[in-house]
């Protein structure tokens, strides 16, 4: 077989499909995470955020409608500083509250978005103020203790663990 | 050649497509002679006993080993989860999915794919193809593509042999070493194993891999240089090529096929 | 196209055949003809295109211009039919045999007619003793080509050659590298064959002793193109410098010793002796 005058196309038309190939898997496998909508940034502070990760979603009524992009360290206030890259198709009140969350009982946490009411809407580059940090089981156990120390307290009964 | 020199940079650009594009030339003549090929289908039977035959006790060999070792690691980190007898399934699915053709196709290259390129390369070095040229007998169908299709052929079923003695080499370590309770080994990789999805896919992969091996290999001997040097050289490269091409498929059809 | 009755008289025609590997041209403007049932011999200085000319013609290679005929029809403007249809009228002996090294003597030999023809195999069996019987190994038949030697295998290949019996036999360097017994035998072999048979014989060869002793037509390559053609004693009393020197009659000539370069002097930064 001889060589021919359009092997060097035919060789560019082959790459270009295997380039298409590999695309089309990496797309059907969801491992490509390539945002083509475009997107408005916003920060915001926690006191704790937990076991927050960066890439972690950001949803609202359990639909995927930002980023984590990065997470950051406030110095002076002494709080995590988070930075979110949020869909531009949807805007949320600037009263909404941001809240950490756990998918299911063991999985990955994410940021939770519960709108408010007001009438303007976050823009790009606002600061959010209502955060409720991640749950820490350390503190809920304090707390419980606490509470049934208070109780007890109160009336004038001694707690005891009931197993 | 000096990369940063645009003219020698562009240069091999060029080369490198245009032998990319020969190759794509190639396939397509192989593949095209389909019909032809399988019409004369005692040529493609010699060739299947020469690849796949004498490739038996290697691949039967390195699956019996496979399937032992699968089943020792699985076991190891099984049992801490109190799921010692997912052995089974675990070993099943991870021969029938990824290491039965992915294996196979690796072992192939290195045992057939070498022998297919020194045998066409050294009958184009000593002419024997243009002597059939002038014979009016086309070399590419009458050597070429009865190799190619009997390779593609070949491929699946020793696949299927490699994950078959894997499950029993794993059933030998699991069952009748360790311990684990036949009766879950075999139920729980019923149960775990589909046939269209597991099995259907593997044989696919191998299918795809029995196509990209055995046309590696056919190309290499064809273009290789007609010395002794040449020939060896294109072996070589026949074993590197082939191998990154299955690892690289593997990747792709991986994706398409098991992701969510 | 040539019509049977009337054949042209020359069976193989180049006209003004250029052709190169790459930029320099190994074949320029040649132009020559074969004369049918006649052995013409094809010879030139190594690397003068000699095999480049049997490769034209068994339409291995297209010329880059001018035109090839092989009984009148061109070659290079063939498709790849018409092209095999051409070329089992010819039969191409290689320089080294070409035998294919898994089949037998006998095999090699029955190889085109079991590809070509439906022929029974007792009448296949027939043909190919009687094809070996005339280059003389008949009993050779069921020795693999691994057991023969260089000149045998040659003769095999011969054999393979006339199996369809062909129009024209192309010989690529029959006579390199066999002992003076073989190299007798060889050419006493093509000229038998040429005779009994009533075929073609194109010989491309730079043995100028036993290549004159069977030609009816000697014609000599220089420069891509003819440099001299006519009966090997026409050639003897010629007077082309190139002639001489291929003959042997002359020590120097046109074709040159030493590979251009630079000279003496520059390279060894001696000066030139008085």
């Amino acid at each position: 077989m001889g060589r021919s005058k359009n092997d060097v196309w035919v060789g560019l038309f082959v790459m270009l499909g295997a380039v298409a190939l590999v695309f089309l898997a990496l797309q059907s496998a969801n491992l490509l995470s390539l945002n083509w909508s475009s997107t408005y940034r916003l920060t915001a502070h926690f006191d704790n955020i937990g076991g927050l990760k960066p890439k972690a979603a950001v949803r609202s009524a359990g639909v995927v409608v930002g980023r984590v992009t990065q997470i950051g360290f406030d110095d002076e206030r002494f709080q995590a500083v988070i930075t979110l890259d949020m869909d531009s198709r949807f805007h949320f009140p600037k009263d909404s509250a941001l809240k950490i969350l756990t998918s299911g009982l063991l999985g990955d946490q994410y940021v939770g978005i519960e709108a408010g009411a007001d009438d303007a809407d976050w823009s790009a580059g606002d600061n959010v103020t209502h955060t409720q940090s991640a749950v820490v089981l350390e503190n809920l156990i304090s707390q419980f203790l606490f509470n049934s120390a208070a109780d007890q307290g109160s009336d004038g009964k001694s707690a005891t663990l009931k197993k | 050649m000096k990369w940063w020199h645009p003219g020698d940079l562009g240069f091999t650009v060029r080369s490198w497509l245009g032998g990319i594009g020969y190759g794509a030339r190639f396939l397509a003549r192989l593949l095209s002679l389909a019909g032809p090929t399988f019409g004369r289908f005692g040529l493609v039977r010699d060739q299947i006993h020469f690849l796949g035959n004498y490739s038996l006790a290697i691949i039967a060999v390195s699956g019996l080993f496979v399937g032992f070792v699968l089943a020792l690691q699985g076991y190891n980190i099984l049992q801490r989860y109190g799921s010692a007898e997912a052995v089974g399934m675990m070993v099943a699915l991870s021969l029938l999915r990824e290491l039965g053709p992915v294996v196979t196709a690796l072992l192939f290259a290195g045992r057939a794919g070498t022998s297919l390129t020194a045998e066409i390369g050294l009958m184009k070095s000593g002419e024997q193809f243009s002597a059939l040229e002038m014979m009016a007998i086309d070399p590419i169908r009458r050597i070429v593509a009865p190799r190619f299709w009997a390779g593609v052929i070949v491929m699946p079923l020793l696949a299927a042999v490699f994950s078959a003695v894997g499950i029993l080499g794993g059933w030998v370590v699991s069952v009748v070493m360790i311990g684990v309770d036949p009766g879950a080994f075999w139920s729980q990789m019923q149960g775990g194993v589909e046939v269209w999805a597991d099995v259907g896919n593997g044989v696919l992969k191998s299918v795809v891999f029995g196509v990209a091996v055995t046309f590696v290999a056919l190309l290499q001997g064809y273009v290789a240089k007609p010395t002794a040097d040449g020939v060896a050289r294109a072996t070589t490269k026949t074993v590197v090529m082939a191998s990154l091409a299955v690892l690289g498929l593997d990747f792709v059809l991986t994706a398409l096929m098991f992701s969510y | 196209m040539a019509h049977p009755d009337f054949p042209t008289p020359a069976l193989i025609e180049l006209r003004d055949v250029t052709f190169g590997y790459g930029e320099r041209p190994v074949l320029a403007a040649l132009s020559l003809t074969v004369p049918r049932g006649q052995v013409t011999a094809v010879m030139g200085a190594s690397g003068g295109g000699k095999t480049t000319v049997l490769r034209l013609i068994g339409g291995q290679q297209r010329a880059q211009s001018g035109a090839v005929l092989f009984d009148g029809q061109d070659i290079g403007a063939m498709d790849p039919d018409a092209l095999y249809t051409a070329r089992r009228r010819m039969g191409m002996l290689f320089q080294f045999g070409a035998l294919f090294t898994d089949l037998s003597v006998f095999d090699n030999v029955a190889f085109p007619l079991r590809e070509h023809t439906a022929l029974p195999e007792s009448l296949i069996r027939d043909i190919v003793l009687m094809k070996l019987n005339a280059v003389g190994l008949r009993g050779a038949r069921d020795l693999m080509p691994a057991q023969i030697s260089g000149g045998m295998a040659r003769r095999v290949a011969l054999a393979r050659a006339i199996a369809q019996d062909p129009e024209l036999v192309m010989y690529d360097e029959p006579f390199a590298g066999l002992d003076p017994v073989s190299l007798a035998m060889s050419a006493r072999m093509i000229r038998q064959l040429n005779t009994t048979l009533g075929i073609t014989s194109l010989v491309v060869s730079h043995d100028v002793g036993e290549t004159f002793a069977i030609a009816d037509q000697v014609i000599i390559l220089g420069d891509g193109q003819v440099a001299a053609s006519g009966t090997p004693a026409e050639l003897r009393a010629s007077s082309n410098p190139l002639v001489r020197q291929f003959l042997g009659l002359a020590t120097d000539g046109p074709v040159r010793f030493h590979y251009p370069g630079p000279t003496v002097e520059e390279d060894f930064s001696v000066e030139a002796m008085p």
